[in-house]
């Protein structure tokens, strides 16, 4: 039995703040990309109601173009934690005609997931969705609150937030209204790397340096297959590479790394000089690009 | 997670034009923290503002609307760390009508930095940011006495300030801070991570020095436990099927198991059995353990009631008195009702008078009716249910509330109770 515990302040807060989301709502879902910040929300929830299991399920919003290896991992977990997952698809989405395939050299369905986010929270009423968000990702996300009143359309309102005291969290809201909520709002991208190495959490193999087939534009490694638009000049080139962030193919560039464990990615993390967010494709489209999207309902 | 770092919180207040989010900038680019591609964009967007020096306030404000106009309108959050510490800074604006942002930032944060621009000195502004930060209780001040390089890096101009600035803290009832002063030049790096050549009359630490040494236990001040309610968890299974772990957050002191108890509202007594942390059990928590209690007798105890210790059991009333922030366009007025939200409890509250509004330049108070956004007052309330509160003094987590209105559900005031 251990002595005395000294609380981690980050993990407390963090847990404090997923019991919030249980207690004052009544349909909470936890959105699961198989990324290592929603990989790490999970442990979280683990913590906050062991040994009871974790009362909502997770949600995942399949683009079509995930790593498969992402896929395998997030069956896994699912399995082993006996959690409920959802599942919904952006092809459906595409089919039923609510969104339009993108074209062209870069195109993705990136933005079009939260047509399908939008319509699942209509489906399964949900109240609260729980996100892996982070303040330190991008200047807009640094205003976010941790909880964060969406309207019936799903829109951010930045203007419009409700402050937040203490730690005193107001989730009142009504009947339409959802709220997305964000536990690891504090944590930075090497808080959530040393995290999982401390507590030794399993994550996808495509965060650790493999052989992968890519080839290089605007100086970033985009992965080589047929869900991501190649011009035929574009070289296919077999390199060592990882991810540092999990997202759909069409929007996650690689990094060159020889890094094979974890305590080669922290290590890696603490030297490193460009951003996570500097290898998403999706916020270098303009520099407001994460703001447009978050006032429209994405994550 | 950071194992060997500790976590200092800080609210920065400065008025527009103080260069605050220059000087958070700087932090953030002397301690490495600002990746290539962020400098590349600082470095772009400088440029073609034709500026000739790179401008750090760019690495902080946020949202198109204020870069339109080039201040900061909102609570933004910023991180950065050294080998020994992890930051968090709450950089909240400095302009009049946004009292509420700082008192938001000011919340969460142990330190505060006042800007003062060393052209103008002591303004009325700065009176507002340490009046805020003493309501605040906030126990560790450092007054920052920017754009050295403007005045010559002139001594004079710095003794006139902290001169002055002694005389405001004079008038203040709150006497537990430490108030520390540090002239700096944020956009040329003078004593922010580099001791500054310029002032060799200054000898004490740079900025960053000084924050690194601060310890978070010296930070907050020592009081009694709470344990307020959050979630019953009740696992229902066979290996657990008598399991009711009383899960929550601790405030204020330790808990530990054999502790002797009492619960609240009922008044019952019981003991603790054990103290679990994920599937731990653990022999003691210390104040801010995001644990779950069992207790060894069976007891009726729900979400907002509230655990303590036998030898130190909270005041359990229906009135109280408290200072009111407004947070809100929303006004507080007598007779209004609203839903009063005391850490995770709720219960109903009406405004039964308000005494008097708090000038926050320190010349005391007036009469008043109502309080408007941003204004501070002292308001007595009704409440449909006793809560289970110290004042803010003896401790802020259950010395503090929110208000809630019943239109919109908005959080409009916050309150420390007295």
């Amino acid at each position: 039995m251990n002595n005395l515990l000294i609380p981690n302040p980050k993990e407390a807060e963090s847990i404090h703040i997923i019991r919030e989301v249980a207690a004052q709502f009544e349909r909470p879902v936890l959105l699961f990309s198989g990324g290592k910040d929603s990989i790490t929300l999970v442990r979280l929830a683990q913590k906050a109601f062991y040994p009871a299991k974790i009362p909502f399920p997770l949600l995942h919003v399949d683009t079509g173009h995930n790593f498969p290896e992402t896929i395998a991992f997030r069956d896994k977990l699912v399995e082993e934690l006996g959690l409920e997952l959802i599942v919904r698809n952006v092809q459906d989405s595409i089919d039923q005609g609510k969104v339009r395939e993108e074209r062209g050299r870069y195109s993705s369905r990136n933005s079009l997931q939260t047509t399908t986010l939008l319509d699942a929270i209509e489906e399964f009423k949900f109240d609260a969705c729980i996100g892996g968000a982070r303040r330190d990702e991008e200047k807009a996300r640094a205003k976010e609150r941790v909880f964060s009143v969406r309207d019936d359309f799903g829109q951010w309102d930045e203007k419009n937030q409700r402050p937040e005291l203490f730690d005193m969290l107001n989730g009142k809201i009504h009947n339409g209204q959802n709220v997305r909520c964000f536990p690891i709002s504090n944590w930075t991208e090497l808080d959530v790397w040393e995290y999982i190495k401390t507590e030794d959490i399993e994550i996808p193999s495509i965060y650790f340096a493999h052989e992968r087939e890519v080839f290089l534009r605007d100086g970033m490694i985009w992965t080589a297959n047929e869900h991501v638009f190649r011009e035929a000049h574009e070289e296919v080139l077999v390199k060592m590479v990882r991810f540092r962030t999990v997202g759909d193919m069409t929007c996650t560039a690689a990094v060159f790394s020889e890094a094979v464990s974890l305590e080669d990615v922290v290590g890696e993390i603490r030297d490193s000089s460009i951003s996570e967010r500097g290898a998403r494709i999706d916020d270098k489209r303009s520099e407001a690009a994460m703001e447009k999207r978050k006032k429209v309902g994405y994550f | 997670m950071s194992e060997n770092r500790k976590l200092i919180k800080i609210a920065t207040a400065g008025s527009v034009d103080d260069g605050k989010s220059t000087l958070i900038g700087r932090l953030l680019y002397d301690t490495k923290s600002l990746t290539t591609d962020k400098i590349e964009a600082i470095e772009r967007s400088s440029k073609q503002r034709g500026y000739d020096y790179l401008d750090f306030s760019l690495a902080t404000d946020g949202l198109v609307a204020e870069r339109e106009q080039g201040i900061t309108i909102d609570v933004a959050h910023i991180y950065f760390n050294t080998d020994k510490t992890n930051f968090i800074v709450a950089d909240t604006p400095g302009h009049v009508e946004y009292t509420r942002n700082m008192v938001t930032g000011a919340s969460t944060s142990q330190v505060a930095i006042i800007l003062i621009d060393a052209r103008k000195g002591v303004i009325e502004q700065t009176y507002r940011h340490f009046f805020i930060s003493n309501l605040l209780r906030i126990s560790h001040v450092v007054v920052a006495v920017n754009k050295m390089d403007l005045v010559n890096y002139d001594e004079e101009v710095y003794l006139k300030i902290k001169a002055d600035f002694d005389a405001l803290v004079a008038k203040s009832d709150f006497t537990e801070d430490q108030i520390t002063f540090i002239p700096v030049s944020a956009l040329k790096g003078e004593n922010i991570a580099r001791k500054s050549e310029e002032m060799p009359w200054y000898v004490g630490n740079t900025l960053l020095d000084h924050l690194e040494v601060l310890e978070p236990a010296d930070l907050e001040p020592s009081s009694v436990a709470r344990f307020p309610v959050q979630y019953v968890i009740r696992p229902k299974t066979e290996a657990w099927h008598d399991f009711r772990g009383f899960s929550g957050m601790l405030y204020g002191g330790n808990l530990k198991v054999g502790d002797e108890v009492t619960l609240l509202p009922s008044m019952n007594t019981s003991t603790i059995k054990s103290i679990h942390y994920f599937d731990q059990e653990i022999q003691e928590a210390a104040p801010g353990s995001s644990i779950a209690i069992t207790l060894d007798t069976e007891v009726d105890l729900s979400r907002g009631d509230m655990l303590v210790k036998s030898s130190s059991v909270p005041r359990s009333e229906k009135q109280l008195t408290a200072t009111i922030c407004q947070v809100n366009s929303k006004p507080l007025k007598v007779g209004g009702k609203y839903i009063l939200q005391h850490g995770v409890n709720r219960v109903l509250a009406k405004v039964d008078q308000i005494e008097s509004r708090i000038h926050t330049d320190f010349t005391g108070t007036e009469t008043a009716d109502q309080l408007k956004l941003n204004d501070i007052g002292r308001v007595h309330f009704r409440l449909s249910k006793p809560i289970h509160f110290d004042t803010y003094k003896e401790n802020k987590a259950n010395g503090s509330f929110i208000l809630i209105e019943e239109g919109e559900y908005d959080t409009v005031s916050v309150g420390f109770i007295e």
